[in-house]
Order: C-alpha cells, then structure tokens, then sequence
C-alpha cells in the first residue's frame, strides 16, 4: 500500500518537476538536470522489510543518465581463510577505510567502452570503481584486488552491493526514473544519491540529494535505550527472562 | 509476519523464531537440558550476528532457567550452599569470558573459537555420555552401576575443606568452584548454560547425589547467564530484548510439552537421545571447520569501541 502510494505521488511530482526545470532552464541554460527522490528519510519499523524509493528527474537534452546511491562509510575488515592443520581459520586480513555500507548503481545506457575509466572513478559509477582505501599502504596489487574483489562480493552476498546495475528509463524524451531497493538489513545513516548526466564520454551535469535512513518508533527507543541505559537495558531483560520464566512455573504448575 | 530485531539489526520471522524457540524448548523440556548449545548454532545460521546470538541467548537462559529451578526447588533438591560456592568460580569465569569474547572479536578468531569449544566439549561429552547409556541399555535395562560410590583421589588432598551438609560431602571448595569457572567461561563464549557439563562433573568429580544436581546446576546456571547477559548487554550492548522475548515465550512453552513428554521416556533411552544429537552438533561443526567453505573470505564491520 505504501509504496503504490508513493509511486502514485512521485509521478505527478516527477511531472511537475520536469515542467519547472523545462520552464527554468530553457532561457538561461544554467542547470541541465534535476532530480529528487520519493522520499527522504527511510523509516525502520518493528515491521520493516525493506523498501523501494524511487528517484525521478529530468534533463534538458540528450545524453545517459547514471544513478548512484550509497550509504553511510565505514571501516571493513576483510579477513581469508586458510588451512592450518587440517582447519581453515583466518589467516590474514586487510582492513579498508571509506567503504560505503551500500551502494547501487543504474544507468540509461552501459558506459563501459562509452566512458572512459577515468571518469567513471572520478564519480564512482559501477561498482569496479568503488573508492575502498586499504590502511596499509604496502600491498601487493593482486592482492590488494583480491581481497577488493573479496569485500564486494561479501556485500553483495547480504544483498546491500548491487549483483547488476540498474536500469533507468526515460518516459519520453526529458523524463526519467528509475527504483532503488533498501533490503531489511540496511545500515542505519546518512546516504547519498547522485544522478550525473554523461554526454561524449563525460558527465557534464551532476546533483547528489541526501537520503535518511533511521530507526524509527519501537525498534529506534530499544536501540537507544541499549546504547544510553545499557546498565538499565541489561537489568530490564534479566528482570523480563526471570519473570516469564517465574510465571511459566505458577501457571504449569496445576498441570 | 517479520519483525525487526533492533540491536540484530535484521529482519525476522516472528513465527520461525517462536518455533525454533518451542523446537529448542521442547527438547530441553525433554532432557533436562537449557538448549543453548542447539540455539546459539541456529541462531548464528539464521543471520544474526555470533556476539548478538550468544549475549541474547544468555538472557533467554535466565529465564528458561529459572522456570526449571522452580520445580527442583519445591522437592528441596537444591544445595545452595554448593551452588555458592560454584557461583563464586563462575562469576570469575564468566568475568574472564566475557572479556575473551571481546578481545577474541578483535583479533578475527572469535567464530573460531566458539567452534571448536563446541566441537571439544560436545564432541567429548556427548561421546561419553553416549557409550555410557548404550551400555546401560545392552545391559539389560537396569539403573547404571555404579563400582564404587566414593573414590579417593588426589582430589581430596586439595586445601579449602568444606562441609556441604545438603549434599553430604566433605570436599575442598576449590573444585566446586573451578568446576563453576569452567561453566563461567562456556556461558560467556558459547552462550550456553553449560549444564550438559557441569551436571556429569557434579555427579562424576564432586560425588554429588544424582536427584540435587540438576537443580543445583541450574540454581547456579541463573547466575552466570545473569552475569552473562548483564556484562554482554552493558560492555558490548549485544542483548536484542526483542529477541529474547520470543524464545523465552516459544521456549517456556515448548519446555511444558517436554517435560511431559519426557515422562514417557527411560532415563537411559533420554541420555541416549540426548547424547546423539549433541554429537551430531558437534560433527556438524567439525565439518565446516575442515572442509573448505565456500568463501574463504569473510568481512566483519570493526568492533565497537
């Protein structure tokens, strides 16, 4: 229900919004693409299974759109395995700095070959050009590409790294839009959404919109209750086990 | 119907969760056990993170806990005077696990080391406890016997005598309470309540009368999983109350129609069963720790602070 609604809503407002840039632009030349989202904030609830936003905007011209969202970064430690005495334990890990707990990539287009690398890392459109910064600096590069390779295919396993890009897709010529999909385990934050408008091999317009996701009602006051009171918290769970368990040996008791 | 777990920080089923905790409570209801040692393992396979499962599962021990002392401590079976004494060693043990568990995590071998605890002590208490009931049921299905109730060993030549009147024993405090320790440092790692070992080094190492171990190890169990899950929740904040909630309302439940089926079941035929599917716990375990995983890389999010 909610997103059918949302959807509902973000047609009208993609509309209107195409119509003003159209408006805006026209004379002046000053912005060639704009673009926002369905929504601003994700809300987790006790109920939350993941959710779809969807991010519409429009250009003033021709040329590939590109989509990418990402969220909060962080430190990762990426670990491997090996077989020591018939076990396999870890055996050496790599720790990079800056990863993004999310991204999602979708484009018009494919722009490899279209686009030169450069570009594409400058930007980090695709997941080959993710700026994951090793914290040792002496690293062989196949391993240093191994162990990145490692990183995003873990990421992509919890579902929170993109497996393909993404599709956007023009309604007409000025138009576009395209869904990207938040799983039940997304991390909680600030994110960002950054469209770019590519023509001949270069992005010649870009706008990046905020995006927050964050625990809401029940399973936020939990968290911060744990986190703030955690000497509380802890005594109110023990007291919450020894009272159920209590009230299970009175009423069983008969029986 | 999916519920959001708020220190998990994932998505559930409420329902899966309250039948895996009536699964889990049924057979301890069945075997006398707490269940941790199936919960934790299952808990971790579902998706929620190792240090979230095992400080969870040590609330929702307190609880299950606490129900099971109620019983044994209406017929009187109970040496708290005993269990006292366990319980200073297991406060200790729980302390030095705890901290283990934290500086474990840092280091990247703490899935590890809940492993291959479980694969050592279930694999060695299971095998035994398995021979043992097999042996008592070829036997010709009599009580097991027992060559001799009280073996002098060096065991009693350790200082620190103490009478323990309930129990009639006259021991050095120091093995109750190591044998407390040992419980203490299994709570804290593998969120377990660690009775499957402490109930045969009661009856084996202390000599205690088999009908007051079960309550006295659970008397002690409410403790050390209080401890547990207080130092878990204030020092790592890794209790999901949420959680909890559902496997001790799944668990209570299912530990009812345990109990009742356990009535119906032989003493031997119950440590038989029991001993079986602890071992297959353990090998499970043993053969994901020897056979190649499928990714040998893994990624951890950096410990909190």
């Amino acid at each position: 229900m909610n997103r059918r609604s949302r959807c509902l809503l973000a047609l009208p407002v993609a509309l209107l919004a195409g119509f003003c840039l159209w408006q805006a632009v026209r004379p002046a030349w000053a912005q060639s693409l704009v673009a926002d989202l369905s929504s601003h904030l994700i809300a987790i609830t006790t109920g939350f299974t993941g959710t779809d936003v969807v991010l519409f905007g429009a250009v003033d011209g021709d040329g590939d759109v590109a989509v990418v969202v990402q969220g909060p970064e962080g430190q990762v430690t990426v670990r491997r395995k090996d077989r020591v005495a018939a076990i396999w334990m870890n055996v050496e890990d790599v720790t990079f700095a800056g990863v993004p707990a999310y991204y999602n990539v979708a484009v018009t287009a494919p722009l490899e070959g279209v686009v030169p690398p450069t570009v594409l890392q400058r930007h980090e459109i695709g997941l080959d050009y993710v700026r994951l910064l090793p914290e040792k600096a002496k690293l062989a590069p196949e391993k240093l590409a191994e162990f990145r390779a490692a990183l995003i295919r873990n990421k992509q396993r919890a579902g929170l790294y993109t497996t393909e890009v993404g599709e956007v897709s023009f309604l007409g010529q000025r138009l576009f839009r395209t869904r990207i999909f938040f799983p039940a385990n997304v991390a909680t934050g600030t994110y960002t959404a950054s469209v770019f408008l590519i023509r001949d091999g270069d992005v010649v317009s870009a706008q990046t919109t905020p995006l927050l996701v964050s625990k809401i009602g029940f399973s936020a006051n939990v968290f911060e209750f744990a986190q703030r009171n955690s000497v509380f918290y802890a005594i109110l769970g023990i007291m919450l086990a020894v009272t159920s368990g209590w009230l299970a040996g009175i009423v069983f008791r008969k029986s | 119907m999916q519920i959001y777990l708020p220190i998990a920080e994932l998505s559930v089923n409420a329902l899966l969760i309250l039948m895996l905790g009536g699964g889990v409570g049924f057979l301890s209801g069945l075997f006398g056990v707490g269940g941790g040692f199936l919960m934790t393992p299952l808990l971790i396979f579902i998706g929620v993170p190792p240090a979230v499962a095992v400080g969870t599962q040590a609330n929702q021990l307190v609880g299950a806990s606490v129900s099971g002392v109620l019983a044994h401590w209406r017929r009187n079976n109970v040496d708290v005077k005993l269990g006292g004494v366990m319980l200073v060693g297991g406060a200790l043990g729980t302390g030095l696990g705890v901290w283990l568990f934290g500086y474990l995590q840092k280091l990247g071998h703490i899935d590890l080391v809940i492993s291959l605890s479980y694969v050592l002590f279930l694999g060695t208490v299971s095998t035994l406890m398995l021979t043992e009931s097999l042996r008592a049921i070829v036997k010709g299905r009599g009580a097991p016997v027992r060559s001799k109730l009280h073996h002098h060993t060096w065991l009693h030549g350790l200082p620190f005598k103490m009478r323990f009147p309930r129990s009639r024993l006259y021991i050095s405090a120091l093995l109750p309470a190591l044998i407390g320790f040992v419980g203490g440092v299994l709570v804290a790692i593998m969120g377990i309540g660690g009775g499957f070992l402490l109930v045969p080094a009661m009856i084996y190492i202390l000599g205690m009368p088999t009908a007051l171990v079960a309550g006295t190890s659970l008397f002690q169990i409410i403790f050390t999983t209080g401890l547990a899950a207080f130092l878990q929740a204030v020092g790592n904040q890794t209790v999901d109350i949420v959680l909890a909630l559902l496997l001790l309302v799944g668990g209570v439940i299912g530990a009812q129609f345990g109990t009742r089926a356990g009535a119906k079941l032989r003493g031997e035929q119950a440590r038989a069963l029991l001993a079986l599917m602890v071992l297959a716990v353990a090998v499970k375990l043993a053969v994901d720790l020897v056979v190649r995983p499928e990714d040998i890389y893994s990624i951890t999010l950096p410990v909190m602070p």
